[in-house]
């Protein structure tokens, strides 16, 4: 019998077994499927290329090196109307990874406290948060950002408002923030040392390393002997040590906005825009945060909170130490989706005038030089970079938060 | 082959065929519009004197007769138009596409626009400049004084560009606020999100006229570019080209031949100077030449008027926003506008 069947297999192959004989007919369909895709795809490439010729466009990259010609308001990188359409693309990128990061940050942050609340004994404020959630989530985040837009431009003083004998608004803190309705400005902070700000961070960094480190000592120590000993002390000490003489040495000073001529000069400028866009994407996410959250805290079995007040821990303590962390293997998930939408929300910008990729590479960019489709397939390429880089990380750290099992 | 697989494989086969077979070709725009029965046409969003609703719901405005005298030649009917309100932003894209005929907003001629972007500028059908709105109690007289002002600009324009090349050669800094459309600068600019506006001088006059009290602000005395506004059709269509192009230029030589609205059908029949005849059609047929009628020129001026009663109707003296001829004027009188013989 296996004789018969190898024979086949090899010897006597002929174009209709391909079809009809089981073992090949899989394999069959899906080279021609293969084939048949491909080519309608290289179609669809060829008759793209012909047509944008015929237009007396044909596709080409090279004017992403040609000199922009305008200006971005806020950039992280060194970035002037001589700089290239690339640059001026990259411009945009970082803009676009500034409000995703600190929107996500924040949307975490304030989900995490709405869904919790909303599983509070506490009626009225389990009620509040379901009020939240309900009506952020039932409204199109555009609509958030144009009326979050609308308030700070329309409510708050311009900064000619502040000029004069007269004036009718006024700098917070002792003259140190004005909050104006062209943005936020505060003070920055500078340094006299060369590289003063990098001795601060790393003094910092190396701070808490020792802290952290101290911690870990005790706890080897309470796990051998039952007793913690206090870190708080020599921890405190380090502190002052290290970032007292980093302060020291690099000399900070702090640079207090002040109006001059037409706005507010020094300091930092958190533009209206960002703003606007940050709130309204980090708002109308924590909605669906807060959920994530209470959906992951239900999962978590009733009787562990039990068990945990029953060895005396607080409530806080409960959630902190026992209920969260099983909670997050339902929660990061849905999470990473989340910030994934975030991150393509943040699209939305041009609304509002924030220039982040969409306002650069395929808005002005696109505009001045006609390139829509090139300039729309980079776009595309650079949010799926982006989007598959978030996706990669945090299903990382998914992995390695889940239950092992052995 | 199974019978699950047959019908299968067919379709996809008779997807590929008709997908292969789907090639677009270069239409004739002329025919285009004939077989539609009306002309699509791209406009502003919204700008007052050039391309408005008005209270009424219909469109008006400068840009948007451009429209109807091109409708009127090619169709015979001033109201055949189907208007496209457009962002500074999309309209090329609009217009490359296929969406629609032709872009009638108070869009520049610009070199890169006319090769690169593969469109064709028909002709100017109004001499602009870029200037800045600022209010009167800011106190500055020029705009050398402009330096570290916050100014609205819209994305995506030849103004965007001449807004940084100035600040830059006269080594002044600024904050642009980006925005998309003129309702948004406006809006923007009178709750001092913005100190200045800049734009067209003539959008800015318009966007003057509709402010609460226009006395309060005032256009600066820079004019730092050249700004020449005319429709625009995609590359490769000559005829169609040549009949947007000869629309417009058959209203000019209207009003300096002293064709109207109100006399062009007396005129047609009773004026014995021979331009006016090759003009309307009665003498010789001029219309068949770029495949109109005879009376393609009539039709368009008893529509829409000629050029400078649609100046006067929509943005002269005497309408809200106030602009004067100019260098808008005919050649006769000092100005740029001149139509070549009709012959």
């Amino acid at each position: 019998m296996a004789h018969t069947a190898l024979t086949i297999a090899t010897d006597r192959i002929r174009l209709p077994h391909l079809l009809s004989d089981t073992r090949y007919r899989d394999k069959t369909l899906q080279a021609i499927a293969a084939v048949l895709i491909l080519t309608v795809l290289g179609w669809l490439i060829s008759n793209t290329l012909t047509n944008m010729a015929a237009l007396g466009k044909p596709i080409s990259f090279g004017f992403l090196f040609d000199k922009a010609g305008y200006d971005i308001n806020q950039s992280l990188i060194p970035y002037s109307p001589e700089s290239s359409h690339l640059r001026a693309a990259l411009t945009g990128l970082v803009n676009t990874l500034v409000v995703a990061a600190m929107g996500c940050a924040t949307a975490t942050v304030l989900g995490l406290f709405i869904g919790i609340a909303r599983l509070s004994p506490n009626r009225p404020l389990a009620g509040l948060a379901r009020v939240y959630v309900e009506v952020f989530r039932n409204v199109p985040v555009l609509l958030w950002l144009l009326l979050i837009f609308a308030l700070i431009t329309e409510a708050l003083p311009p900064p000619s408002a502040f000029r004069g004998a007269d004036h009718t608004a006024t700098m917070w803190l002792s003259d140190s923030i004005a909050v104006t309705n062209r943005g936020v400005f505060v003070p920055s902070l500078s340094f006299t040392t060369p590289g003063g700000a990098w001795m601060l961070v790393a003094a910092i960094i190396g701070a808490g390393a020792c802290s952290f480190a101290l911690a870990r000592v005790a706890d080897r120590r309470q796990r051998a002997t039952g007793r913690r000993p206090g870190t708080w002390l020599p921890a405190l000490g380090i502190w002052i040590a290290l970032v007292g003489l980093a302060v020291v040495w690099s000399g900070p000073a702090l640079t207090v906005p002040e109006l001059k001529g037409f706005n507010f000069r020094g300091g930092v400028h958190l533009r209206n825009s960002l703003i606007a866009l940050w709130l309204a994407l980090s708002l109308y996410t924590a909605a669906f945060v807060a959920e994530i959250v209470r959906s992951g805290i239900a999962a978590v079995a009733e009787g562990q909170k039990e068990a945990a007040a029953s060895l005396g821990l607080s409530p806080g303590q409960t959630m902190r130490l026992v209920v969260l962390p099983q909670a997050q293997r339902v929660i990061i998930p849905p999470l990473i989706s989340q910030y994934l939408s975030l991150t393509k929300n943040s699209s939305l910008a041009i609304a509002v005038g924030y220039m982040d990729l969409t306002g650069t590479l395929m808005g002005i960019t696109l505009n001045q030089t006609g390139r829509e489709l090139e300039a729309v397939l980079l776009g595309m390429g650079f949010y799926l970079s982006v989007s598959a880089g978030v996706s990669v990380a945090l299903n990382w750290y998914n992995a390695r938060v889940q239950w092992k099992e052995r | 082959m199974n019978p699950v697989t047959k019908p299968v494989m067919a379709s996809a086969v008779g997807l590929l065929v008709a997908v292969m077979g789907a090639i677009p070709a270069l239409a004739d725009t002329l025919e285009t519009v004939r077989e539609r029965g009306r002309l699509v046409c791209g406009v502003n969003t919204g700008l007052a004197g050039f391309s408005y609703t008005d209270s009424k719901g219909e469109w008006a405005g400068f840009d948007v007769d451009i429209c109807r005298a091109v409708a009127a030649a090619t169709l015979g009917d001033g109201d055949a138009v189907e208007f496209v309100p457009l962002t500074g932003k999309t309209r090329f894209t609009a217009l490359s596409s296929g969406e629609i005929d032709i872009l009638s907003r108070n869009t520049t001629w610009t070199y890169s626009r006319d090769t690169e972007l593969a469109a064709d500028f028909t002709g100017t059908t109004y001499y602009d400049g870029q200037g800045f709105l600022i209010r009167k109690a800011v106190g500055i007289e020029s705009a050398k004084d402009l330096d570290g002002a916050t100014v609205c600009i819209q994305t995506g324009t030849t103004t965007e560009l001449n807004l940084s090349e100035f600040f830059l050669s006269n080594g002044m800094s600024y904050e642009p606020v980006p925005i998309e459309s003129p309702a948004e600068a406006q809006q923007q600019y009178l709750a001092q999100s913005c100190d200045v506006y800049t734009a067209d001088t003539s959008a800015l006059a318009a966007a003057r006229s509709s402010f609460a009290d226009p006395t309060a602000h005032m256009i600066l005395p820079e004019v730092i570019s050249k700004e020449p506004l005319g429709p625009l059709v995609r590359h490769g269509d000559d005829r169609w080209a040549d009949i947007v192009g000869w629309t417009v230029r058959a209203l000019v030589a209207a009003e300096e031949l002293g064709l109207t609205s109100e006399n062009v059908d007396e005129q047609a029949a009773a004026s014995k100077v021979p331009e006016v005849g090759r003009l309307l059609g009665t003498d010789g047929d001029l219309g068949a030449m770029n495949g109109l009628s005879a009376g393609w020129a009539r039709d368009a001026i008893a529509a829409v008027g000629n050029y400078g009663e649609m100046f006067s109707r929509n943005l002269g003296t005497d309408s809200p926003i106030g602009l004067e001829r100019g260098l808008n004027a005919l050649w006769t009188n000092g100005g740029l506008q001149y139509a070549p013989p009709f012959r």
